[in-house]
């Protein structure tokens, strides 16, 4: 299937195609299954994303049915109870938010809301998600073979994540391994199609500062995780080696079970700092995407332009440069030198800077707005709230002195899931339920939404405030069972039980969210091409959903940013982005 | 982790001054209008597959620089001890510079429309690429005849990792140089080849630097000149 209208090798795509420039898929194989279309394959790494998730999530009800009532579920042990907490850390982080944001969102806006007619490399981009999809798998079939997943933790620190004490030391760390390497390869075939089409298939008129944040957000986190996932391929790479090879990369001498091992020499020191050089930039990776969704969505349903958008810009730019001077932030107890401990702390703090110019923003951007209390804006200002207390935590995780007596507890679990959890779940939440009606021509149920959005919001503060709080108190986190110790109140453990029903609620509330995108495909309001009465490109296509090649026979001419809500003097609210000028100055004439 | 650093630090360098080109200034909320309003700021103009390659190319770089970086960091451990250099690799790398410069050959004999330079600049180009990857396999023969096994030390471990990574990406470049050399085979117009030759020939340039790097890291050449380094930044 070549399916565009131009080559790779073409110049600036042509304004007008012919109706026989546009290649069609021939069979419902190349249409729905082996899809060159980026929308086709943005719903298909949705899906798949979706999918894995959602073992993610059982796996932490597990894990929280075995804290809240240590010792009543006796087909959770140590062991497994490890396997759980790194295949829910790895999978949430890489295979769910990073696909989702990027394989998924990335996909379905890019095209849209430059005005392009598709990815540049559409035959890339179909592999992309095939390599993808084969990662999940090899990831997934870790639960069936002997000895189970690792359970290294997310981390994968060795020597640990390769040593017989750790459960799936067999096959469970060499497939997990292995399924990382392809999730890089996949990805750098997908960020290549994303980062170049926001370079070179921009159509007329579309400067980059006439961009939507959505975009800023996904081509810079993409240009960051196209820079950064080398090194967790490097270190993966590394660590099949010496668990394979024999070879000591990361492995010290070691005495084990009383033998002497092969190994000798290698530093595990080394492994943290290629880990954690990905790792931090990965935090942005999740992050930056989700700034610029919730930037859009903020001004669509306020019906106000985004407030200080060149600030915004640069911003992002900024954010997306300094997380990688940051991260041994990750690495205070490591035993490295004091003087790099200050030297990340200061780097560190200096990243609030341009973070904190964001949430001002967009609290600006909600003053004196025509706010419209719709579900995307719920989860749009959810996650502004749950965004600030996560960073609030992180100044105290990013001082050395207070880090030190909080590593390791449940403090760092609370703080990592408000800022990288729950704060781009709400997010992507909150998208769904905004670019639902352009994807599929239905609304989703709006009860059930609000419903979603209450229990999902108060649930996960009722879960993650109290975690701090045991955290404080010394909750260490990683054990399977705190059992009696003198610096633990028994209220601590009550405490645990009720996060575990909370938790359980919360996962109700997302079967319910599931039921309604199912439902509302079939049974949900039609929506029309332009619901929220929005700017961009994307809600100007010819046909909802958008149709192969997505704008018909030509391309749209961009003439404007895209804020334009509630100018005066207009016509209407907004004003879309490819709207030209003449228009609006007869409309001024007329008045 | 310098090395990745200072990679890190010339490609912000290049980013800065590509977006200092983009007018990040602009009040777009002031500028409504069609294009030609705004010079300079559209969509590049270069085809996709060339910004492609480029975007590519800092990724592989990235993943160089942090296996360097790993390496200057194990290297300091005790238990190092460095790999005897086989001649053969001072023959590889002529082989590698032949066939980078073959393919020079062919992308200036497609500028100038001369399809038979073309076609004896890509075979003498992936013959001598093929012949480089085989003189990579002969050291490592010759090394593990010697005695020095992947994983008896970790010099050798990285001789053999990084070597084996850069012979991939040169087997990758291969199957694309493969694709355009059948293309040009079968007689298609030089106007549809004249890129793809271009694109072969700015990723061996790329390989071969990075080769000359790794060799001179690998060496131990550029030992003195890190130590200078050091000092400077001491």
């Amino acid at each position: 299937m070549v399916d565009v209208p131009y080559d790779a090798i073409a110049r600036v795509p042509p304004a007008e195609v012919g109706d026989v420039d546009l290649y069609h898929p021939r069979s419902w194989w190349t249409k729905y299954v082996f899809s060159q279309d980026a929308k086709v394959i943005a719903i298909q790494y949705s899906i798949t994303a979706t999918a894995i998730g959602l073992v993610a999530l059982v796996l932490s009800w597990l894990m929280r049915l075995q804290l809240g009532f240590p010792g009543t579920f006796s087909f959770i042990d140590a062991n497994q109870y490890l396997q759980f907490i790194t295949m829910h850390g790895m999978i949430m982080v890489i295979y769910l938010l990073t696909a989702l944001f990027l394989g998924g969102f990335g996909n379905y806006l890019i095209p849209l809301m430059v005005g392009a007619r598709d990815m540049v490399f559409p035959y890339v981009n179909m592999l992309s998600y095939w390599v993808y999809l084969l990662a999940v798998v090899v990831l997934a079939s870790t639960f069936f073979v002997p000895g189970g997943p690792t359970g290294a933790g997310w981390t994968l620190y060795p020597p640990q994540a390769i040593l017989s004490g750790t459960p799936g030391q067999d096959w469970g760390i060499i497939l997990m391994l292995v399924s990382l390497i392809l999730f890089i390869i996949g990805f750098t075939m997908g960020g290549l199609n994303y980062v170049v089409t926001v370079l070179q298939a921009r159509t007329r008129g579309m400067t980059l500062m006439r961009l939507p944040l959505t975009v800023w957000g996904i081509f810079t986190a993409t240009i960051m995780a196209l820079l950064a996932f080398p090194a967790l391929f490097v270190a993966a790479v590394m660590m099949l080696f010496d668990r394979i090879l024999g070879t000591s990369f990361f492995m010290p001498s070691l005495v084990e079970m009383g033998q002497l091992m092969k190994y000798g020499g290698g530093s595990p020191i080394l492994f943290q700092h290629l880990f954690w050089f990905f790792g931090h930039p990965e935090v942005y990776i999740v992050a930056l995407p989700a700034f610029g969704i919730v930037s859009d969505l903020i001004s669509t349903h306020a019906r106000k332009n985004i407030f200080g958008y060149r600030m915004m810009v640069w911003a992002i730019v900024a954010i997306g440069a300094l997380s990688f001077v940051v991260w041994a932030h990750h690495m205070y107890v490591s035993g490295m030198h004091p003087q790099f401990g200050f030297f990340f702390a200061t780097t560190t703090l200096i990243i609030a800077i341009p973070t904190a110019i964001k949430v001002y923003n967009w609290v600006l951007t909600l003053w004196r707005g025509d706010i419209h209390l719709t579900v995307p804006m719920l989860f749009a200002l959810g996650f502004i709230i749950t965004f600030v207390n996560g960073g609030l935590t992180g100044l105290f995780l990013g001082n050395v002195v207070v880090d030190v007596p909080l590593s390791d507890t449940m403090f760092v679990v609370a703080h990592f899931h408000m800022v990288m959890g729950v704060a781009p779940i709400m997010v992507v939440l909150g998208a769904i339920y905004h670019w639902y009606p352009k994807v599929t021509g239905r609304m989703l149920h709006d009860g059930l939404g609000k419903f979603h959005f209450w229990v999902t919001f108060l649930g996960a503060y009722l879960i993650f405030f109290p975690m701090h709080y045991l955290g404080l108190l010394g909750v260490p986190r990683r054990y399977h069972d705190i059992g009696e110790v003198a610096f633990i109140p028994p209220s601590a453990h009550t405490l645990n039980a009720f996060i575990t029903v909370v938790a359980l609620t919360v996962g109700f509330a997302q079967m319910v969210f599931l039921f309604n995108l199912v439902w509302s495909l079939f049974k949900g309001k039609l929506s029309g091409g332009n619901p929220w009465r929005a700017t961009t490109l994307e809600w100007q296509t010819p046909h909802t959903p958008p149709e192969h090649g997505n704008w018909g026979k030509e391309l749209p001419v961009v003439y404007r940013w895209a804020y334009d809500y509630s100018v005066p003097g207009a016509e209407q609210d907004f004003i879309p982005q490819n709207q030209p000028r003449a228009t609006r100055a007869v409309q001024g004439a007329a008045q | 982790m310098s090395a990745i650093i200072l990679f890190m630090a010339v490609i912000a360098v290049i980013v800065g001054w590509w977006l200092s080109q983009q007018r990040l200034t602009a009040k777009p909320w002031l500028e409504e209008g069609p294009i030609g309003d705004f010079p300079g700021t559209g969509a590049m103009t270069s085809p996709a597959a060339k910004i492609g390659l480029g975007v590519f190319l800092a990724v592989v770089g990235s993943l160089f620089a942090l296996f360097i970086s790993a390496y200057s960091m194990r290297m300091n451990m005790v238990d190092w001890r460095a790999l005897p250099v086989p001649r053969l690799l001072w023959f590889n790398t002529g082989v590698l510079v032949l066939s980078s410069a073959a393919l020079q050959w062919a992308h200036i004999a497609a500028r100038r429309d001369d399809m038979d330079g073309v076609i004896v600049g890509l075979l003498v180009g992936g013959a001598s690429a093929v012949t480089f990857l085989v003189g990579q396999l002969l050291v490592w023969q010759q090394l593990s005849y010697a005695g020095y096994f992947l994983a008896s030390n970790p010099a050798n471990s990285f001789f053999y990792l990084i070597t084996a990574v850069h012979g991939l990406h040169l087997m990758g470049g291969l199957v694309a140089l493969g694709r355009t050399t059948a293309k040009v085979w079968r007689g298609a117009e030089m106007s549809r080849v004249r890129q793809s030759v271009e694109l072969c020939a700015i990723y061996w340039h790329f390989l071969l630097a990075v080769w000359l790097v790794l060799l001179g890291m690998l060496t131990g050449w550029t030992d003195d000149f890190i130590d200078i380094c050091r000092q400077l930044l001491n």
